[in-house]
């Protein structure tokens, strides 16, 4: 392996010709490891993976639902002082996040104050007015914030953007975590790595100390999934077995009374905590979507009488929208009164005219995402499209510009991989999941995204991007 | 745990069950189907494991004419059927996937396997798959669930639904296996006593694995009474009624205790056992056995829905 | 004005629901130009639950309503009495928290068309803005709809009665909406119950209006209907983005049962009694 000098992406193993420290362990396994060996470790990680059942289905491309997401066994490694900035950073994002939910669901100060405007926010679709007063129990919207980052040196991370409804992917970072441990127990000897295995008892935690007023004694705590046709039905299983609590459909619970409960052999049992892993239009027919056949008619009622927590709360989208996201640094300031610590993207909204202009002229030069777009669709990738596509895309963006913003195309950085010839640098990304409750929790590692492609800077696994283990350094 | 996922568990062992009786349903058919003209013909036998199967009326609307081909493809392959194999192996592992991690590994496995390999037989050529094949695939496969299900999985109410869903399943087979005697009888009753009648009787005694057991426990001539006594009243016997009633009446008890509340369900099962006690051999040639093994299916569909009434819906009772 | 109201609503189910859940949006808005004297909300059904009663952030008072099967007829009955004021449909002194701009989106039902866009903009060239333009747009429904039972159904979006011309005071308040939402104005859907129409006739149905978001006033409500503001015959219930929405019965049964609807309404001057 051997790094390309001039190359203007930072490749986080190298600093120069020299091995950087975090990835030192790893220096003499990868280059004195066997292709047969190789080989035969990458067949077993698969095999691990398929018998576990760890699968991933995309919508509407078809083929089989039973999809595994390519795994990378070289790991993703940051050292202990990188992940105390990251995390002090990460924790700030989603202090701020919630405080801004809980703002604009109740006084609004942020608007009133004229430090982002009061449409961006109300006339969101992903603004409910169903819970506009509502203040959840210990003051939190959002639980689970998956934030993703990407770097493009030693010292720059930034924000790409945050995940204040239910992101998904944690159950990667576990199942990456168990088998490089399965596979090279070795190498977990040798390097003194940070340990993820505590998140799925975090996470109960986090769940349980938001419990309504109303619950007197252990909270019970469920998952409620849209059901196992859904792509993320495996990762919706696995936590609710990790965290030992029932993993519920719509249809197992009803509202009575003044609460939800959840049909058992036993006869029904009050549910105190839903982590719900389906978005608001569908979780209450009765309130949304009356169509919706996945939730259960009247938990808006029983949320709103202070019954039932719901995670994320509904309406927690309002924060996560592309368009806010500019705004998250105004936020950290305003409602924390500190500097941010981790930097946003460069953002252009073609909502505002001299920006849209700018992105107009320069598409061949940048990143153009849909506001309300996720998984890399609806994306134009400027360096890399053809002439066609750009003019496809400015025609769209000319049609509906308030759809669009623009980004300049980072220089991400890249991790050695193991690819068809041997190993080579491939771009990557990170997820890691801050858990807000009553404290706020961030177990040291994540989920590291790879474009296998050559070149490719798109790390979605719906685009071919794969996954690896990603080691925090202990101190 | 869930009323749903009890659910679940209950439905992947009737589905077990079920493709198992019509393995043996076949097996029963195609027996049959080798002995030479008799009043009826060879059409007759395939009739009679239609009506036993349930499915009379689907198979004429699809198919017509009731030869062994299109019989196997009903009662086998096809998926609009909802009790053919290919249904109940698909339904059962849909339904394994649904509670996947209520199952163990090796009940996953088996189930999925299965599930696996039936789509490899749809993509071969019929004429390589002769039905005994089919058959013998069929019962090895729901005996490897079944066994991967008794030597690992964990023995807390998950287990008694998944016992309480094969008992009763399994008692609704074995009243259906023996109505076929009743089709095939239909048209001739002089045969009864004779050599056609004898060679029957052995079919369904090979269909249900049960030669050798017959012979040990009641030796001699196979008379109808010793049939009825050994399918219907015989708890020595595995596919008995009573053994099913039995079986499901225990796991009953066991919820109850593990609960500690009884239910309707309890008193049905009970109310069934007791039944059975009572009867004798006589009872059921008086009633006559049609009718006694259709009265018998209906009251162990209604337990099942008292069962399923009672733990699988989750009716609403909020204290 | 002192108005009395008696209102039943009774859903028949045949065969019988095995289960019904409501959320009831039916008590009298709290603000200057309502004083509640005695207000009940009962439920004729057998095995009733009721409970998750709650103040939502559009001040209404809403209550969840469980019925456990078999349910052959449910009865809600309301019944009670209300001062009223006539505050030209000024809503004065209503506490809530939806933020008015909250009102600029629309639904399905309140969606603008061309048509709608262009007839809201005409009244805006000719009115400029502010309370005139909401007068202008309310008075631009009244003529552009004909209140006419029976030509449409619950589910008949804004732009589809403007196009059919008639309606009745849903599609009028719907299109009301969209239009005021073109004129970048918040608007919202009321319903309630009124006394009896301005020409004396007695109305039997409950009733619906619009409500627009007037800088400096607040929010007033209009009733293109009866082409006027909300007065001291008028009792205001609860709002939301359209009718769906504001529905004072929201419920779901299960079970196969067809519904049959009877509705036995009186809005009466109390003082005549």
């Amino acid at each position: 392996m051997s790094q390309n000098p001039i190359s203007r992406y930072f490749n986080e193993m190298y600093q120069g010709d020299a091995v950087r420290p975090p990835y030192r362990g790893l220096e003499d396994w990868s280059r004195d490891m066997p292709a047969e060996f190789r080989d035969m470790k990458q067949s077993e990680a698969e095999a691990l993976f398929r018998r576990i059942g760890i699968t991933f289905a995309v919508y509407g491309e078809g083929g089989s639902p039973d999809r595994l997401i390519p795994f990378d066994m070289f790991p993703r490694v940051f050292a202990a002082d990188e992940w105390y900035r990251l995390e002090r950073g990460i924790k700030q994002r989603a202090r701020a996040l919630n405080a801004f939910l809980v703002d604009v669901y109740g006084r609004g100060e942020i608007v009133k104050a004229g430090r982002i405007p009061g449409r961006l926010v109300y006339q969101n679709e992903a603004y409910e007015t169903a819970v506009c007063g509502i203040v959840p129990p210990k003051g939190v919207y959002s639980h689970i914030v998956g934030i993703d980052l990407v770097r493009t040196g030693p010292d720059e991370f930034f924000v790409l953007e945050d995940n204040c409804r239910t992101p998904s992917g944690v159950s990667y970072m576990l199942e990456n975590r168990e088998i490089m441990m399965r596979m090279f127990p070795q190498l977990f000897q040798e390097n003194r790595i940070a340990p993820v295995e505590t998140y799925p008892g975090l996470l109960k935690r986090t769940l349980a100390s938001v419990a309504p007023k109303k619950c007197d004694g252990e909270p019970r705590v469920v998952i409620l999934t849209p059901g196992h046709f859904n792509s993320a039905y495996y990762e919706h299983s696995f936590l609710a077995d990790m965290m030992g609590v029932e993993l519920v459909e719509g249809q197992d619970l009803f509202v009575e009374g003044d609460f939800c409960w959840m049909r058992t052999t036993e006869g029904p049992k009050k549910v105190d905590v839903i982590y719900r892993r389906l978005d608001d239009p569908f979780i209450d027919p009765l309130c949304f979507r009356p169509d919706s056949m996945l939730g259960v008619p009247g938990l808006m009622n029983v949320y709103r009488s202070g019954g039932v927590s719901i995670c994320s709360a509904p309406g927690a989208g309002v924060a996560d929208d592309k368009a806010i996201y500019t705004y998250v640094p105004d936020m950290i300031r305003f409602y924390l009164g500190e500097e941010p610590i981790l930097k946003n993207v460069p953002t252009w909204q073609c909502a505002k005219k001299d920006d849209c202009k700018y992105v107009l002229e320069n598409l061949g030069e940048l990143v153009v995402k849909e506001v309300h777009g996720s998984g890399g669709y609806g994306m134009l990738v400027g360096p890399r499209a053809t002439q066609s596509e750009i003019e496809l895309f400015a025609a769209k963006i000319r049609e509906r510009p308030e759809n669009y913003i623009a980004q300049p195309t980072l220089a991400l950085s890249t991790c050695p991989t193991f690819v068809e010839e041997g190993i080579a640098p491939r771009h990557v990304d990170l997820r890691p999941y801050c858990l807000v409750g009553e404290q706020i929790e961030l177990v040291p590692g994540g989920l590291t995204r790879v474009a296998l492609t050559e070149g490719s800077l798109v790390v979605n696994s719906s685009q071919g991007g794969g996954v690896k283990d990603t080691w925090v350094m202990a101190e | 745990m869930l009323s749903r996922t009890a659910a679940n568990l209950f439905w992947i062992a009737r589905y077990i069950e079920r493709a198992e009786t019509n393995a043996r349903l076949l097996e029963v058919g195609a027996r049959n189907a080798l002995l030479p003209n008799t009043g009826g013909g060879y059409r007759n036998e395939w009739d009679s494991v239609l009506a036993a199967s349930g499915t009379a009326s689907a198979f004429r609307d699809k198919y017509g004419e009731a030869v062994q081909r299109n019989i196997e493809t009903h009662m086998f392959f096809d998926t609009d059927n909802p009790s053919s194999i290919a249904s109940c192996i698909t339904g059962a592992r849909e339904n394994g996937r649904i509670v996947r991690t209520a199952l163990t590994g090796q009940v996953w496995d088996a189930l999925n396997t299965a599930f696996q390999e039936l789509q490899d037989f749809a993509r071969t050529e019929r004429s390589r798959l002769p039905l005994s094949d089919l058959t013998d695939w069929t019962l090895r496969t729901t005996s490897l669930i079944r066994g991967a299900g008794l030597a690992t999985q964990l023995r807390n109410d998950g287990y008694d639904f998944t016992n309480i869903g094969h008992y009763l399943e399994r008692a609704d087979s074995t009243a259906r296996l023996l109505d076929v005697k009743y089709y095939v009888l239909l048209p001739e009753v002089s045969f009864v006593g004779s050599g056609l009648d004898n060679y029957q009787w052995r079919t369904l005694l090979r269909a249900m694995s049960a030669q050798r057991a017959f012979s040990w426990v009641y030796g001699g001539e196979i008379t109808a009474s010793k049939m009825v006594d050994f399918f219907v009243f015989n708890p020595m016997s595995p596919r008995s009624l009573m053994s099913s009633a039995e079986g499901a009446l225990s796991h009953l008890e066991r919820l109850a205790r593990s609960y500690g509340r009884s239910t309707p369900a309890q008193n049905a099962a009970r109310a069934l056992v007791e039944q059975l006690q009572r009867m004798t051999i006589e009872d059921v040639f008086d009633e006559g056995l049609h009718e006694f093994l259709t009265r018998i299916v209906g009251e162990v569909d209604a337990l099942a829905s008292v069962v399923s009434g009672t733990y699988l819906s989750g009716v609403a009772r909020c204290d | 004005m002192r108005l009395k109201v008696s209102h039943s609503t009774s859903y028949s189910y045949e065969p019988a629901k095995s289960g019904l859940i409501q959320s009831l949006r039916m008590w009298p808005s709290v603000y200057a130009g309502q004083k509640i004297i005695d207000w009940r909300v009962d439920i004729d059904a057998p095995s009733v639950r009721r409970g998750a009663s709650f103040r939502d952030g559009a001040g209404d008072l809403i209550e969840t309503v469980v019925i456990r099967g078999p349910v052959e007829q449910v009865t809600v009955r309301v019944s009670g009495e209300v001062e009223t004021q006539d505050l030209s449909g000024i809503l004065r002194g209503h506490v809530e928290k939806v933020p008015p701009l909250a009102y600029l989106r629309a639904s399905r039902m309140t969606r603008a068309d061309p048509a709608l866009a262009e007839l809201s903009a005409d009244v805006i060239a000719s009115t400029g803005g502010g309370l005139d333009a909401a007068h202008g747009l309310a008075a631009a429904v009244a003529e552009a709809i004909t209140y006419q039972p029976g030509e449409t159904e619950s589910d008949t979006t804004a732009a589809e009665a403007l196009a059919l011309g008639r309606g009745v005071c849903q599609d009028q308040a719907h299109a009301l909406i969209a239009m005021a939402h073109c004129a970048d104005m918040p608007a919202r859907y009321v319903t309630g119950y009124l006394h009896a129409t301005a020409d004396g006739t007695l109305h039997q149905a409950s009733h619906a209006w619009a409500e627009i978001h007037v800088d400096g006033l607040g929010w007033v409500g209009f009733d293109p209907a009866n082409r006027c503001c909300p007065n001291d015959l008028y009792i205001r219930l609860g709002s939301g983005h359209d009718a769906a929405g504001a529905a004072p019965i929201r419920g779901m049964a299960t079970g196969q049962g067809a519904e049959t609807l009877a509705v036995d309404l009186h809005v009466l001057d109390a003082s005549q009694q």
